[in-house]
């Protein structure tokens, strides 16, 4: 692949640019087809993102940390409230979780690049250019009304609070482009990573022999081809709506409000899982290694996350229990969503089958990976809760709901993107992080997390709705609401610790070399960090730990497989 | 401003007082205890085997026994979880037809709410009254229940009617009509707000209900029924009332205002709030309010009316009549 591309540029003009050392490194990485660069750049791209919209965050938290709080207008506050969600989810969580899949995928497969560099190339820059949009939308989005606002519709963006009447200029524009822009290259990129998991795997790799990691990225992928058009099409007719006089939308012309919430969470649902999976393959590499362990029920592990992808398709409307469903309709959702619950019940049983006997490490990766199974169990259970239809007619559009779901955003994905950065960035780098900064960074965030989450389910139980900008003295919230604020300062300091650690470490940290963590999946057998090409000759597998046939001649994997 | 809520109990969604609120509360109790035991057995193995099976300082390097996987153990805890999920189904499903379909007696009070961006409309089709932001209900008894059923509409965006200690919360969405239910059984102010984010002031959305027993419900009743008494002395705030923009948007019965774009205001002093439960009704804060609402709720969708100072006091004057 590398070389197909130098044919593409005359000659003359890349040896001007090369003779600029700034311009030549950045003509390099603009022109790129290596998915280990565009994984990168994913990666890069989503942290930035994490760290506005964190800071999004902590304004938020700012102006509640005390009541009749007076920091932010009401209008800014809900621009700070939209663009956060829309940001974590479509401009962090999706291009970071592709990023590493990306990265790994090819490798983990003894392949030299994904199935199509260029469409991988084409779906990051549409990302790009998308995210950038949705930032833009704050100095042009009131268009030719005056000056710059953006999206203040919510994430979800419920109907009819985005037709022309109720919100005039450009903001809600900018917000539909930039996620149909994105969408769009989510969708190229899952099928490059379909293609590639199919096709171009090394000589003896089943699929029966693929990492863990790359069976999830295929679930993830089929159920990004899924989830995805929906919510463009929504986002098409909203479009027509706005521009072209349709009333798919329009109540005051006819139009449904709850059909664009159909349309929203058939795709939103999904997304929860297209977000977590990807944190499943994190830690379903990560453990068995810090364990020193094969994972435990490989099978059953692939098996329950293709049981997810199912059932989260059927699944939607338990974030629409309140519009008044029949209670049949009730009925069935809160089935469904409790189903949903075995599946991803094995999965912790299996990690913790794979620690069982094991000799734990508690490296910094590890310890990401330790809490991320608390809090995802605690995520799960009061999901249990909220698919209890009566239990959610209380909590749905409360605290309570933002701390069951930023237990799954943060307790169990963040934590497992952090876990996973720890554990690979010696591979993409050829250094290690700190591991006394991580352990900082790791603590900190972990404090931090605890008093901003834990709480909010109770301000949640007191009556305290979501997406308010300020509320009462006198209702039983100032305590919480307090704590909630000083958790968001803390985790603060703890991504802060991350930061000076991955700047420190690219410059200075110590040397990786090629296996660092004495793991056991091929991206591990080549060069810290790997050469264009991946692999001087294509790998040949036996078994699905390929590294640890090598180290354990006389005990090899494919004897048990 | 929030002074006004001193007095009132939190809005615990664990401390019922009515059927709907009442039943939620056990069945999430029930989820509650049923998720808190599986945490405490999966919580306990997890930290269990962190504890027992970390790696000690003096270990040999050599690697543990490695273990592929178990099939008994596999099935052991699927069927486990699908027991748990059939119970806790059945006891959801009961809970949910016995809240969505009540049996309507034939004294049940019938309420229609509507909800605009940022206030709340009540009118009351069986008693002819229209007031807003303030639900009174009569109190229910067990012996002789007398529910409120609410119809809910929405003149404009989204939203979502909740009383914590009195019903889950049910959407009020344009252009489709939900219903719901409530039959309190301990008279007291009850404060909940708009749960579906509604646009600039969702925030300031509040709402109250006001559960007094039937003698005084009746009475209230008897009393919104009224044209308010006409006053001489504030007859120049009338006069502005009356020929201002406020008539586009209020009602106040008697006079020429039948707006109904904002609340109706022919019994505003018997409200204990102002601006959907932004500040309490008293002169002073009324005064603000008219002056430019934008000062106590940015964003409200009523203008400043900008009437001078001895205008300004006389239409207060008027409001403060309207009893």
């Amino acid at each position: 692949m590398a070389g197909s591309i130098d044919h593409e540029i005359p000659l003359s003009a890349t040896e001007d640019l090369q003779s600029l050392p700034v311009l030549g490194k950045l003509h390099e990485w603009v022109v790129t087809v290596d998915h280990k660069r565009l994984g990168i750049m994913y990666i890069a791209g989503g942290l930035v993102f994490f760290l506005v919209a964190g800071l999004q965050a902590a304004t938020i938290r700012l102006q509640l940390a005390f009541p009749d709080g007076n920091i932010v207008s009401p209008q800014v506050f809900n621009r700070l409230m939209t663009v956060h969600g829309t940001a974590m989810v479509f401009l962090v969580g999706m291009p970071i979780l592709t990023g590493f899949f990306n990265y790994l995928v090819p490798l983990m497969v003894g392949a030299r690049d994904l199935a199509f560099p260029r469409l991988n190339a084409f779906g990051f820059w549409l990302w790009l250019f998308g995210s950038l949009l949705l930032y833009f939308s704050y100095i042009a989005g009131d268009g030719l009304y005056g000056a710059g606002s953006a999206p203040d519709v919510g994430w979800f963006a419920y109907a009819p609070l985005t037709e022309l009447p109720f919100s005039r200029g450009n903001s809600t524009d900018y917000w539909i482009l930039s996620i149909l822009l994105t969408s769009v290259g989510t969708t190229a990129t899952a099928i490059n990573l379909i293609a590639t998991a199919f096709c171009m795997r090394c000589e003896g790799m089943t699929l029966n022999k693929m990492p863990v990691l790359v069976w999830l990225a295929i679930v993830v992928a089929f159920m990004m081809i899924v989830a995805l058009p929906p919510l463009s099409a929504a986002q098409a007719m909203l479009l027509a709506d706005r521009f072209l006089g349709a009333h798919f939308f329009d109540t005051q012309a006819g139009g449904s409000a709850i059909l664009w919430q159909h349309f929203f969470w058939i795709f939103g649902h999904p997304e929860v899982y297209i977000l977590v999976i990807p944190a499943f393959a994190f830690a379903s590499e990560i453990i068995p290694v810090f364990s020193r362990k094969v994972i435990f029920g490989y099978s059953v592990m692939v098996a329950a996350s293709c049981g997810i992808a199912f059932i989260s398709m059927s699944v939607w409307a338990h974030h629409m229990f309140s519009v008044g469903m029949t209670p049949a309709g009730n009925s069935f959702f809160a089935a469904s969503s409790m189903m949903v619950g075995v599946p991803t019940g094995i999965k912790i049983f299996n990690w913790l089958g794979t620690m069982w006997g094991g000799k734990l490490r508690f490296q910094v990766p590890m310890l990401f990976s330790l809490a991320f199974l608390f809090q995802f169990l605690i995520a799960g259970l009061t999901g249990i809760m909220l698919a209890v239809a009566p239990f959610d007619w209380q909590t749905t559009d409360t605290y309570f709901v933002v701390a069951h779901f930023h237990y799954v955003l943060v307790g169990a994905i963040v934590f497992m993107i952090f876990a996973a950065i720890y554990y690979w960035f010696p591979k993409v780098t050829g250094r290690m992080l700190s591991e006394k900064l991580g352990q900082w960074h790791f603590w900190l965030f972990l404090i931090g997390f605890h008093m901003t989450f834990d709480t909010m389910h109770f301000s949640g139980l007191r009556g305290m709705p979501r997406r308010i900008y300020t509320y009462q003295p006198g209702r039983g919230l100032e305590t919480l609401n307090l704590i909630e604020s000083i958790g968001a300062l803390v985790q603060g300091i703890g991504v802060l610790f991350f930061v000076i650690n991955v700047l420190r470490s690219l410059r200075s940290g110590d040397i990786a070399g090629n296996d660092p963590w004495d793991a056991w999946t091929l991206e591990w057998s080549t060069t810290s960090p790997p050469p264009e090409y991946n692999f001087a000759t294509p790998p040949v597998v036996r078994s699905r730990r390929p590294l640890w046939d090598l180290k354990h001649p006389e005990d090899p994997d494919w004897k048990y497989e | 401003m929030g002074d006004s809520n001193s007095k009132i109990p939190v809005s615990s969604v664990f401390d019922p007082v009515s059927t709907p609120a009442h039943e939620i509360n056990v069945i999430a109790l029930f989820s509650i205890g049923i998720t808190a035991v599986i945490f405490v057995i999966v919580g306990g193995l997890l930290t269990y085997a962190i504890v027992r099976f970390r790696r000690h300082p003096d270990d040999d390097d050599r690697e543990p026994p490695q273990v592929y996987g178990s099939n008994p153990i596999e099935f052991a805890w699927t069927t486990v979880p699908v027991l748990i999920v059939l119970v806790l189904f059945l006891t959801t499903a009961r809970t949910i037809y016995q809240v969505q379909a009540p049996t309507r007696p034939p004294d049940a009070i019938s309420v229609r709410v509507i909800a605009h961006q940022w206030w709340w409309e009540f009118r009351y089709p069986d008693l002819g009254i229209v007031t807003a932001n303030e639900l009174h209900v009569p109190l229910s008894d067990r012996q002789s229940p007398t529910p409120t059923f609410l119809a809910l509409e929405s003149a404009d965006v989204a939203h979502s009617f909740w009383v914590p200690r009195l019903a889950g919360k049910t959407d009020v969405i344009p252009n489709r009509k939900n219903e719901m239910w409530i039959d309190p059984h301990v008279a007291g102010t009850y404060l909940g707000q708009c749960a579906e984010y509604c646009g600039t002031e969702h925030g300031l959305m509040l709402l109250r209900v006001i559960v007094e027993p039937r003698a005084d419900f009746d009475r209230w009743v008897a009393a919104q029924k009224q044209p308010p008494a006409v006053d001489a002395s504030v007859a120049h705030g009338r006069q502005i009332f009356e020929s201002t923009a406020c008539v586009n948007c209020h009602t106040i019965q008697g006079t020429a205002a039948v707006g109904r774009f904002g609340p109706d205001l022919t019994h505003l002093m018997t409200r204990v709030t102002i601006g959907a439960g932004v500040a309490m009704n008293t002169r002073d804060h009324l005064r603000v309010w008219v002056d430019d609402p934008n000062v106590m709720k940015p964003g409200a969708l009523m203008p400043a009316m900008n009437l001078g100072d001895k205008d300004l006091d006389d239409l207060v004057a008027y409001l403060a009549t309207l009893h």
